[in-house]
């Protein structure tokens, strides 16, 4: 509570219990409002408040967040709940983007480490990496003012022998402007990665600036005599779009293309399709078989299948065939970023390890324009342009993290802290739509940069199982996409459901162990250069006992989240939890018979723990 | 002898041999009375295949009479053999691994097909191959198994007090199904129990299984009783139960079928213990599925693995359409249930389904791998398994006849070992920690039981294998996993004892398709085990230093 006083408080209700999803376990607490978290839930973790009718123990409010935790509260005073209902629903839809949490949040940094925060990511070096500029591709300086296509970066890399009309002609015939650019240079075989969005070509309409453009990305490539251009939508859609005047590109108009259908549904697919699944797995009680047919008829996994199907075509087409492929989908910042960030994670093992990742997100999703604003719902907008695109994405990394176990140097707790970061609107990176939005919201000046503070954790989010020569031996990864490969992601869907986990961490085991072993490696070499040089024998070591050394990360975790992140104790992993907590606490679902009181709980997450205090 | 009737031809040349993640070969095929044995050509790098033939569950051949047939091999030296006919046998083994044999000349081709179909399933228990099997490295035992019924009663202090061991069915006679020696209350005598006997399916009284150290309860494991349409009672059989329960309010009876089933069982003269006759237990039904129904869940199951249509909600439907993980589900948590009984509301609980010889160990098994830190260790483990179902009778002959491809008529098959093979799993992944042994030992135990060298899983009762003199002309495969080489590789690096009892979740989150087995023989599983066992080495590594 020491914090407090700080922080305004909108509302205190006392006697407030808090109920388990899954069990029939429950908390009494008291119930904090402040302006920017519901204690402890951030309110732009929020995805919906439900007011619940009047129950004998008092009244129900279920909060629903975005990072899939939900939330069951009773409030013992009708009076009381109304009022945090009514205060959550005006403070969890804000108009401006000043009112984010990011805008007030302050992990006592200066300046300057703020600012080397912001430089730790460095797209131009990025692209340097990858081998461009080179003889066939060049930096073009016509988007540098947003001229050419506000959505886009400043900085976007063409064909040298793309000349500026083409490519402002180009950009005409394109949806919004987002005419084909390189995102992914594979430098063994000079073969490219291109994005754009669908050209505006209807019925029948051509534009030879792009099909010029077409055939200089083509031409940059010597290794292949075609270009495959990926369309990423159903060819259904694709058709539906004609008739608006947009389309897809005609094969007769475009010398030596290969164009190809891949069928990846759109945003509101995905987004009824998100609703259904957590519909189907947050029903209390599920029998297997309704688990199983509702993830079916949810369709979410198909969903995820047909992007990474695209992805390995996509890899298949650049390493094996050598060919350069150009991917779009309506406005090429959904499912193409999907399918190139992808598709660049197989092919390059740099972006499998914790920079590269963070590389890799910088590139294809912030700087190329993924509309996060709207996706995530950070302001109040339209509910329609919500998707949970990115988070289809992670998910897909998730999915290649459980076929490859070792090609990874970050583990699923990265991933799910991105998530929580996406949503919480605690770091600039991903307010705002596109670059250019985030320049005049001075994002860089105004809030820090969560790539900073995930680099600070680092520790925290690797995978221990990582193994460099395994990289080398398999810089490409061919994942199998057969469907039962695919599993559903109970770590993302119910992090917050501790009652569905392993009870024990492996993960958490094994990083434990690697770094004792580490140390143990360097005591030794230690003690045996300290010996030769007194002439006694090498006597074993005292070292610290591993479970010392457990509650010293353990402490270490905490003080993390008090100091840099005081306000924010909802954590996202479950990195801080203790193994030997987590026994025996698994409530008596066996049979409702038999459930007797419980003693009050010791503690659920960390914050919610707060709450009794 | 007289194996040899079966094989008309032992020895084929020329034969192409495909197998699931690796090249086709070309080489020897040889057909004795209990392998099939393959060896290619090359003279580097030679590969051999030794199969048992009781591995086969089923075979598919076809032939054909081609001329100029030139097989996978094109090489001209052979071609001149491969004019005219040529066939192709399919063997799909128990294991779930397929293997395609492309044999030259039709003749031959049938011959060995017909002598695969014969000696796969031999019915006759002595000629199986566990009585043949003899390695230079090890001696038939002077004991056979871990332990024994008396052994293990006398290295529990705790039960001297109120429970002995009786020898009433010495010579197996009150009931055929039981060892020798079993732990009963000690108040109950010989005469008592001979009477109980009767009241119950097979003879089946209840005995102990477990004794839980914590609070001195205990699980109890039988068969129905035979009540009947009368409701027949029997005086000695509910004081047997009324002395289990002494100096305690009351006692649970989990029953392994739905009420409905139980009441059903009546007609044929079985039945549940009714409340006016037993008013100090109460009862639970949680229906299990058994016998056909689960030997046709894991047919579908194995159907849908093999389906490659790559349809996600085809596949996932058949997933569903299977219900094995309902099984698994069910299984956890009426074991869950027994365990809530033992160790959170303190009072001793009595199982059974109608035979006592499935459902009833599956969940009296499940729930001391939960309770009791001590089955959690390998050896711990093992001896469970010999307690629970080898002493105290799976028919294993019977359930594991045959597996998921046999087109043979379904009879006595029921994968129930399996299933809990599969729920062990489960609770591995969720306690990852807390088992002594790994993932590796389940696998092993998965194909032992249908196919191997070993006589633990022979024959279906302990009478059965004294006839046949199993424990003396055979190895003990529970021994044999525990000499230290095989011990090291079974044995999981990351274990930790701990002493609290390991609850699973049994939501259908929770719990996974055991890839590492169904999917066992797709590259992918493959590349995953290979990943694993390098962790695996690197954790050994880890943890070596951490303790130096």
């Amino acid at each position: 509570q020491k914090y407090y006083h700080y922080v305004h408080l909108f509302l205190q209700v006392e006697q407030v219990r808090l109920l388990d999803r899954f069990s029939n376990k429950s908390v009494h607490g008291t119930l904090y409002l402040t302006a920017t978290h519901l204690i402890f839930i951030l309110h732009h973790h929020i995805a919906s408040v439900e007011k619940l009718s009047l129950t004998t123990s008092g009244c129900p409010l279920v909060i629903q967040c975005r990072n899939f935790r939900v939330v069951h509260f009773v409030i013992q005073r009708e009076r009381d709940c109304h009022d945090v209902y009514s205060s959550l629903l005006r403070l969890l839809r804000p108009v401006c983007y000043e009112e984010l949490y990011a805008f007030s949040y302050n992990p006592k940094q200066n300046d300057q480490q703020r600012e080397e925060g912001w430089q730790l990511i460095d797209l131009g070096a990025e692209f340097e990496r990858m081998g461009v500029p080179c003889d066939q591709w060049q930096l073009t300086d016509v988007n540098r003012d947003y001229k050419v296509c506000e959505t886009y970066p400043r900085d976007l890399y063409v064909p040298v022998t793309a000349s500026k009309p083409i490519i402002v002609g180009s950009s005409k015939f394109r949806s919004k402007g987002r005419f084909p650019v390189l995102t992914y240079f594979y430098q063994e075989k000079k073969a490219a990665v291109c994005r754009c969005s669908q050209p505006l070509s209807g019925f029948s309409a051509r534009c030879l600036e792009d099909e010029s453009m077409l055939q200089a990305i083509s031409k940059a490539n010597h290794n292949s005599r075609f270009l495959y251009v990926m369309d990423t939508r159903p060819k259904l859609n694709a058709l539906a779009n004609r008739a608006a005047g947009k389309g897809y590109e005609n094969e007769d108009n475009y010398s030596n293309i290969r164009f190809q259908f891949v069928g990846i549904e759109n945003i509101h697919v995905m987004r009824s399709s998100l609703q259904k699944l957590l519909e189907v797995t947050g029903t209390r009680s599920l029998s297997m078989s309704d688990y199983l047919v509702g993830l079916e008829s949810s369709g979410w996994l198909r969903h995820i299948k047909a992007i990474v199907d695209a992805a390995v075509f996509l890899t298949r087409a650049v390493t094996v065939e050598g060919a350069s492929v150009l991917v779009h989908c309506s406005d090429g910042w959904d499912r193409t970023a999907q399918v190139c960030a992808l598709g660049a994670l197989l092919m390059d093992p740099y972006y499998r390890t914790i920079k590269g990742f963070m590389v890799l997100i910088e590139k294809d999703w912030i700087s190329f324009g993924h509309k996060f604003a709207d996706r995530c719902d950070q302001l109040d907008g339209d509910p329609k342009e919500v998707s949970p695109i990115f988070t289809q994405f992670l998910e897909c990394v998730w999915q290649l993290t459980e076929q490859f176990p070792q090609a990874f140097e970050f583990s699923e707790w990265f991933l799910l802290q991105i998530h929580e970061h996406v949503h919480s609107c605690q770091y600039g990176n991903f307010l705002g739509n596109n670059q250019r939005q985030r320049e005049e919201l001075q994002l860089r000046e105004r809030t820090h940069s969560l790539w900073a503070f995930l680099m600070s954790e680092k520790r925290n989010h690797l995978n221990p199982f990582y193994s460099p020569a395994y990289s080398e031996a398999h810089p490409v990864l061919e994942p199998s996409t057969l469907p039962y490969h695919f599993k559903f992601w109970r770590s993302m869907y119910h992090q917050f459901d501790r009652s569905m986990h392993p009870r024990q961490s492996i993960l958490k085991t094994i990083l434990t162990l690697k770094e004792n072993s580490r140390k143990a490696e360097s005591t030794l070499q230690a003690l045996e250069s300290v010996s030769t040089l007194l002439h006694i024998p090498p006597a074993t070591s005292r070292l610290p006992h591993s479970g010392s050394e457990e509650d010293e990360q353990e402490e270490v975790g905490e003080e993390a989240t008090e100091s840099t992140d005081t306000e924010r104790t909802v954590e996202g992993s479950s990195g801080t939890e203790s193994r030997k907590q987590s026994y025996g606490e698994l409530e008596g679902t066996y049979n409702s018979d038999l459930v007797k009181e419980e003693p009050a709980v010791v503690s659920l997450e960390f914050g919610v723990a707060r709450m009794t205090c | 002898m007289e194996f040899a009737e079966h094989i008309k031809t032992a020895n084929v040349e020329d034969v192409v041999l495909r197998q699931p993640l690796q090249p086709p070969s070309r080489g020897t095929l040889c057909i004795t009375g209990h392998h099939l044995l393959f060896s290619d050509r090359e003279e580097s790098d030679s590969r051999q295949v030794l199969l048992l033939l009781r591995n086969i569950d089923a075979i598919e051949k076809s032939v054909e009479n081609l001329t100029g047939y030139s097989g996978f091999f094109s090489n001209a030296s052979h071609s001149e053999r491969m004019s005219g006919s040529s066939g192709t046998i399919t063997m799909k083994c128990k294991d779930l691994r397929v293997l395609q044999l492309d044999i030259p000349g039709m003749e031959q081709c049938l011959n060995i097909a017909h002598s695969i179909e014969t000696l796969s399933c031999l019915d006759c228990v002595s000629a199986m191959y566990p009585f043949f099997y003899r390695p230079v490295d090890l001696s038939l035992p002077e004991q056979w198994g871990l332990s024994s019924p008396e052994m293990h009663y006398s290295q529990m202090k705790e039960l001297y007090e109120k429970w002995r061991l009786s020898t009433v069915n010495r010579d197996y006679s009150v009931c055929p199904s039981y060892p020798p020696a079993v732990i009963v209350p000690k108040s109950i005598d010989d005469d008592t129990l001979k009477k109980a006997a009767k009241f119950r399916q097979g003879g089946r009284f209840p005995v102990l299984c477990y004794y839980h150290k914590k609070n001195g309860m205990v699980i109890m494991r039988s068969s129905q009783p035979l009540l009947g349409a009368n409701r027949k009672r029997c005086k000695e059989d509910e004081l047997l139960l009324q002395a289990v329960i002494e100096g305690s309010d009351k006692g649970y009876i989990i029953d392994t079928r739905s009420m409905q089933q139980a009441q059903q069982a009546r007609m044929t003269g079985g039945g549940f213990e009714s409340k006016s006759f037993y008013d100090r237990w109460k009862r639970f039904h949680r229906q299990m599925e058994r016998g056909k129904a689960l030997q046709e869940s894991l047919i579908k199951l194995v159907e849908a693995c093999g389906d490659e249509s790559n349809n996600m909600d085809r596949w996932l439907s058949k997933l569903e359409n299977s219900k094995w993980l309902s099984h698994v589900q069910n299984a956890l948590s009426t074991a869950g249930l027994l365990v809530e009984c033992v160790e959170r509301d303190g009072h001793s609980v009595l199982v059974h389904g109608s035979e006592g010889t499935d459902c009833s160990l599956l969940i009296s098994t499940l729930a001391q791998l939960i309770m009791d830190p001590c089955c959690r260790t390998m050896e711990g483990f093992l001896g469970l398994l010999e307690r629970e179902w080898i002493q105290a009778r799976h028919p294993f002959q019977q359930r594991c006849a045959h597996s998921a491809y046999s087109h043979a008529r379904l009879q006595q098959e029921s994968p129930v070992f399996l299933l809990l093979l599969d729920c062990v799993w489960q609770l591995w992944r969720q306690f990852p920690l807390a088992l002594g042994f790994s993932e590796a030992l389940l696998l092993r135990l998965a194909t032992e039981v249908y196919a191997s060298d070993y006589g633990t899983f022979l024959c279906n009762s302990d009478q059965e294998r004294c006839a046949l003199e199993v424990k003396e002309r055979t190895h003990c495969l529970f021994r044999a996993l525990l000499r230290p080489t095989e011990r090291d590789y079974y044995s999981n690096p990351l274990y930790e004892r701990t002493e609290l009892a390991i609850w699973p979740s049994v939501h259908p989150q929770s719990l996974q398709l055991w890839k590492g087995y169904f999917l066992r023989w797709t590259q992918q599983v493959r590349h995953l085990e290979e990943a694993q066992e390098e962790i695996r080495n690197m954790v050994i590594e880890w943890g070596k230093l951490a303790r130096s």
